[in-house]
């Protein structure tokens, strides 16, 4: 059973200000979709383990020599807000 | 016969009898596209401009004009996975396949419409409005490739990449009647394409017929060393494969993918394809992949949780939308995040990121995405023990035809639901290739999906370039 502050709850951990409609519509959604998932719990896992990729691939590792790579003005070509080299963000600390 | 018509094979031999020139090609396809994507709105962005001049290169040239799903990074070129979130974002490189697809000697036409962050199966969810299906414009032409599969359809293009996460490659193809592969995982980088779901995502190729098919994975398969999960692994000829034998190669049916609500059409389709496959030496055999039943509910905690993840990045800092709500709510910083995401993503991606972030939640992590996980092996499983027995694995890509544009808009878990058969290749990491088997009484087009061994795209091309011979399917043009 999903609620709507457990939806407002979800929402704020996303970084996202919903408004009523939304909120109403999601906890909707999101109590029909947990619901048909639910079907899991038939499935014994009792002897596997998860699969998070599904080659056996261990951490990938290259020598630390520099490279050629994205310049900072490149980097920053692309940004909404920047000044003087840096993003530049709404103030942070008072 | 018109250029744009043709097939990249078709071109490059006129290209090699100087019938043709690259830019005449290319500009036959543009033409087409001013033509009729007025009626289709396959692309969001066409490039309407002179192909670039391609560096002279050792490899030989491929001058073949294609279409790139607006999730994968071309330099320069505004790339916005059809959401308002990266409206202006133009990427500063190329993805991979994109610098491979230059080395080439590709013209690029244009960025093709999908499903916003590649979340759906109709392209119904893009910020620019659907794609229609060239074969009956009433209908998606399905997702979230819509846009590359439609564009190859209606020869907008002579070929295309699309991407597919759970089947956002083939089954669109399989809606508009065109070829639609899915590599196994780690066959093609990722460098790149804008991610939704990391462990699953993959390029393909959407293409008119299983030899363009071929072609293109040539071009855009190898290891890269800018994509960790990219597989260190030779790349053959693929066009090897393109024999027609297909004698004593042994062909698994499994019974848990003929689901309830398939249509009797699609169950035609595939009982008469057998019927060609076996004439031509194919042994078919009941299999059995018993977890199946879980691979939608499997798929969808899965992918979202991924994705809530990789979705985290657009919170207005770096790049793409920025905004304040008017007046304040809070503190400015989490105030711009907050605004930033509530009008930069569509309704579906919210959802999918309230739905991952609940599945990795504190009191739900275990319950969900990690059971998940779990249930993700077993359905892996299932595919090695039916390796032993069978070469590929035959299935309907989708168990429907096209559906009406808004007829499942409104409720997600039945779009969720219309994934049932192609979900499964991408949590099992395997190749899959849609190809067009028939059509219906009402002219929509009928998708069949062979899956294979991880690597073995060799076998998927082999059986698949056998039925096309001997079938005319793939031949038949829209009349538009």
């Amino acid at each position: 059973m999903i609620t709507k502050e457990d939806v407002k709850y979800i929402a704020s951990l996303s970084r996202m200000h919903l408004s009523e409609e939304e909120i109403a519509l999601l906890t909707k959604n999101l109590e029909d979709i947990l619901l048909y998932v639910a079907l899991l719990k038939k499935a014994d896992i009792s002897r596997v383990q998860p699969t998070s990729h599904v080659f056996p691939l261990k951490n990938v590792f290259r020598e630390d020599e520099p490279k050629p790579s994205l310049s900072q003005k490149d980097a920053l070509q692309i940004s909404t807000a920047k000044r003087d080299g840096f993003f530049e963000v709404p103030k942070v600390i008072e | 016969m018109n250029l744009y018509a043709l097939t990249a094979h078709e071109i490059l031999s006129k290209l090699k009898s100087k019938e043709t020139t690259g830019e005449e090609v290319y500009h036959s396809v543009l033409d087409r596209i001013k033509n009729i994507d007025g009626n289709i709105h396959a692309f969001v962005r066409p490039h309407n401009q002179k192909a670039a001049i391609p560096p002279i290169t050792p490899v030989p040239m491929k001058p073949i004009p294609i279409a790139i799903k607006d999730n994968i990074c071309i330099a320069d070129q505004e790339t916005t996975c059809c959401s308002r979130i990266l409206a202006g974002f133009k990427p500063p490189y190329n993805a991979t396949v994109i610098e491979k697809l230059i080395q080439s000697g590709a013209s690029f036409l244009g960025n093709t419409n999908m499903d916003e962050f590649a979340f759906g199966s109709s392209t119904e969810n893009s910020c620019f409005g659907p794609t229609r299906n060239p074969w009956d414009t009433e209908c998606v032409p399905g997702g979230s490739s819509g846009g590359s599969a439609a564009a190859v359809a209606a020869d907008e293009a002579i070929w295309a990449l699309g991407s597919d996460t759970g089947g956002s490659i083939r089954q669109p193809a399989s809606f508009c009647g065109v070829v639609g592969l899915k590599p196994t995982y780690g066959r093609v980088s990722r460098y790149g394409l804008i991610a939704f779901a990391s462990s699953l995502d993959q390029i393909g190729p959407i293409t008119k017929d299983v030899t363009d098919s071929a072609l293109l994975l040539n071009i855009i398969a190898g290891y890269d060393p800018k994509d960790s999960t990219c597989v260190d692994q030779p790349v053959p000829d693929y066009t090897q494969s393109l024999i027609n034998d297909v004698q004593d190669i042994k062909i698994g049916i499994p019974k848990e993918f003929f689901v309830e609500g398939m249509h009797q059409e699609v169950k035609e389709a595939m009982t008469a394809s057998m019927e060609i496959l076996k004439k031509q030496g194919v042994k078919f055999l009941d299999v059995s992949l018993p977890h199946t039943e879980f691979a939608v509910a499997t798929y969808y905690i899965i992918a979202t949780a991924e994705a809530s993840s990789n979705l985290a990045r657009y919170d207005g800092v770096q790049y793409g939308l920025r905004c304040q709500p008017q007046p304040p709510r809070g503190t400015p910083l989490v105030d711009m995040y907050e605004e930033t995401r509530d009008r930069g993503f569509g309704p579906e991606a919210k959802r999918r990121i309230m739905l991952g972030t609940y599945s990795l939640s504190a009191g739900y992590y275990d319950a969900y995405y990690l059971r998940a996980q779990k249930v993700r092996t077993l359905i892996k499983n299932d595919f090695d023990s039916v390796w032993k027995e069978c070469d590929a694995i035959l299935t309907p890509t989708s168990p429907t035809t096209a559906f009406k544009i808004g007829e499942r808009i409104n409720d997600p878990l039945a779009m969720y639901l219309s994934d049932i058969c192609t979900i499964s290749a991408n949590l099992s990491g395997l190749p899959a290739i849609s190809l067009p088997c028939g059509f219906s009484r009402n002219g929509l087009p009928i998708g069949l999906q062979l899956m294979a061994k991880p690597f073995n795209e060799e076998m998927l091309f082999r059986v698949a370039y056998a039925y096309e011979q001997n079938t005319e399917w793939h031949k038949r043009k829209i009349s538009l």
